[in-house]
């Protein structure tokens, strides 16, 4: 088990390393860099005070030292617009994000998990064939048009709802349930397939030849061993959640990591852009690090891989 | 019933798409001041008009024939570098594999939507660029599967056989691991397809990618926006075509991946 958990720590830092390589290759490989990072109105003699200010005229291998150096230490400089510490606005952003994700992961456990569950032990029935109809519908449905949809019905018609932004519990509603529709699908399906490849064992078979109740086969038998897909497969899922918090933080207005991004891609704020990308993928990447981790220890077959 | 469900939507989208200039008795960009916000049933106007007058049948037609072709390339681009890239890293190995397989790990470090978003918000807006990006953050899966399936069918005992029989490297790789790889790389293609489009719609959503006036479905959503409140048909029927355009798409994907590669998870 170490073994394994020191080369996955290892393939980590590589893959983070490497990323933040590749967010300042994308940032300085394709064009101008100036261009980015200089605010809108400035004047066309004050370009090179300000490539000069930002270091564009050193050589790249320079700069991307200094970048690296400055990135671990969380300092990827001001941000353009608000003036202040770029990697700050983003900590000021997670909470919401957190917030956000965490209510969509709960609303998820809650209605896909028992949904593929019971459309797996009633295989065939008239449930599982609604519950499969919901799951292709919810999977082919894009996020934001949902949202646009809800915002009509719940906001602007029946007026249960506020439109957007934080603060109530009833702004939490909207933007989970839009967050929760799409990977719901994914978790149910998943969890329906799981449950199914469990039931065709023969310990299952044996369980059931000894007389044990249905509802002790399902539960003990069946659920503890199909557990480990399911929360290997939901919680690389759940990274998706924060690409999902990009568009869905857009459209309700809730002041996250998702709408920051997008808001300082629109106004070319590259300094927050590049602190915000590369601690997505940090975190990203560590989730994925920590399903690993318990996948191992859930099922000790994987470590010798 | 899958099968023919998928297949039957999917054929509608492709029929309007084409047929969108004979289907829509206007132009998708022609403004009407004096029709603007029209309901849907309007008269002249099965699905209303927006804000400028302009014919909503009309607009998101057009915006299925943009679609279509934004996908179609995507994934035939995608399929190519990443196809190729997955040949050479499953059959050279060494260390062709091990950088293809390095970026690949690099690349799935960011949410797949974030990735495109932030490399459209550097190349550029318009057509061209959104295709660019998308590709760029895209082909990561075709790599992956088809370096997966060379490893396991490059051992087989035909291959071997070829092998043994003094067929060339190249040969080899084009004339008999290939054929056996290209069903998968078809069953991912159709798997990706509403990938793409539905990311695209996203991103112009947000203001990168197609640009209006375009009628493309996601910057039609955007503008929408600001009419929820007189005119819901705005963001209804662009939304609905993209949503039947993926459903479609998605259920002739598991249904060919059922056929050819029931165990390949994307």
């Amino acid at each position: 088990m170490r073994r394994y958990l020191l080369a996955r720590l290892a393939q980590t830092v590589l893959v983070v390393f490497l990323s933040l390589t590749a967010v300042f290759g994308m940032v300085r490989l394709t064009g101008d860099p100036v261009l980015l990072f200089m605010p809108m109105d400035i004047q066309a003699k004050d370009v090179e005070e300000f490539r000069e200010r930002l270091g564009f005229n050193d050589p790249l291998a320079v700069q991307y030292t200094r970048f690296l150096a400055a990135a671990v230490r969380g300092d990827f400089g001001d941000s353009l617009r608000y003036r202040r510490d770029a990697f700050g606005l983003v900590l000021e952003r997670l909470p919401a994000t957190l917030l956000l994700a965490g209510a969509a992961l709960g609303l998820t456990l809650v209605v896909a998990v028992p949904l593929g569950v019971l459309s797996a032990v009633r295989r065939d029935t008239a449930f599982d064939h609604v519950g499969t109809v919901v799951t292709v519908l919810g999977q082919a449905t894009p996020g934001f048009w949902l949202g646009l949809m809800l915002i009509y019905v719940f906001a602007v018609q029946l007026r249960w709802l506020p439109t957007g932004g934080m603060g109530t519990a009833a702004h939490v509603v909207m933007p989970a349930v839009v967050l929760a529709a799409f990977y719901s699908a994914r978790v149910a399906r998943l969890t329906r397939s799981a449950v199914l490849d469990t039931l065709g064992e023969d310990y299952v078979l044996t369980a059931r030849a000894k007389g044990l109740a249905e509802t002790r086969v399902i539960g003990k038998h069946t659920l503890r061993n199909s557990a480990i897909p399911i929360v290997t497969l939901a919680g690389l899922e759940a990274g998706q959640l924060l690409g999902g918090a990009v568009v869905t933080e857009t459209i309700f207005a809730w002041p996250g990591l998702g709408r920051l991004t997008v808001q300082a891609l629109l106004n070319r704020d590259f300094p927050v852009v590049m602190a915000a990308v590369s601690f997505t993928s940090i975190v990203y990447t560590l989730m994925n690090l920590l399903v690993d981790v318990a996948y191992g220890w859930l099922d000790p077959r994987v470590r010798k891989t | 019933m899958k099968a023919w469900l998928g297949l039957s939507v999917t054929l509608i989208i492709v029929v309007a798409a084409a047929g969108a200039p004979w289907i829509a008795a206007h132009d998708p960009l022609l403004a009407d001041f004096a029709a603007g916000l029209k309901p849907p049933g309007t008269p002249g106007h099965p699905l209303g008009t927006d804000q400028l007058g302009r014919d909503l049948l009309a607009r998101v037609l057009y915006g299925a024939r943009l679609a279509l072709f934004i996908g179609a390339c995507t994934v035939i681009v995608t399929g190519i570098v990443g196809g190729l890239l997955g040949l050479l890293a499953g059959f050279v190995e060494r260390w062709p594999s091990a950088v293809v397989m390095r970026i690949a790990d690099v690349q799935l470090s960011f949410p797949f939507i974030l990735l495109a978003l932030t490399i459209n918000a550097i190349v550029g807006l318009g057509l061209r660029n959104i295709i660019l990006s998308l590709s760029a953050a895209g082909w990561v899966v075709y790599a992956r599967v088809v370096r997966g399936e060379v490893l396991s069918v490059k051992q087989r005992d035909y291959v071997h056989a070829a092998a043994a029989l003094g067929v060339g490297r190249a040969r080899l790789l084009f004339r008999h691991v290939l054929p056996n790889v290209a069903p998968s790389i078809v069953v991912v293609a159709s798997l990706q397809f509403s990938q793409f489009v539905v990311a695209e719609a996203a991103i112009s959503f947000l203001g990168f990618g197609v640009q209006p006036p375009t009628p493309a479905w996601g910057s039609m959503l955007s503008e929408s926006r600001d009419f929820l409140y007189v005119a819901w048909w705005l963001a209804a029927f662009p939304g609905l075509a993209l949503a039947l355009t993926a459903l479609g798409v998605n259920l002739l994907g598991d249904w060919l991946r059922d056929t050819f590669d029931p165990k390949l998870r994307v």
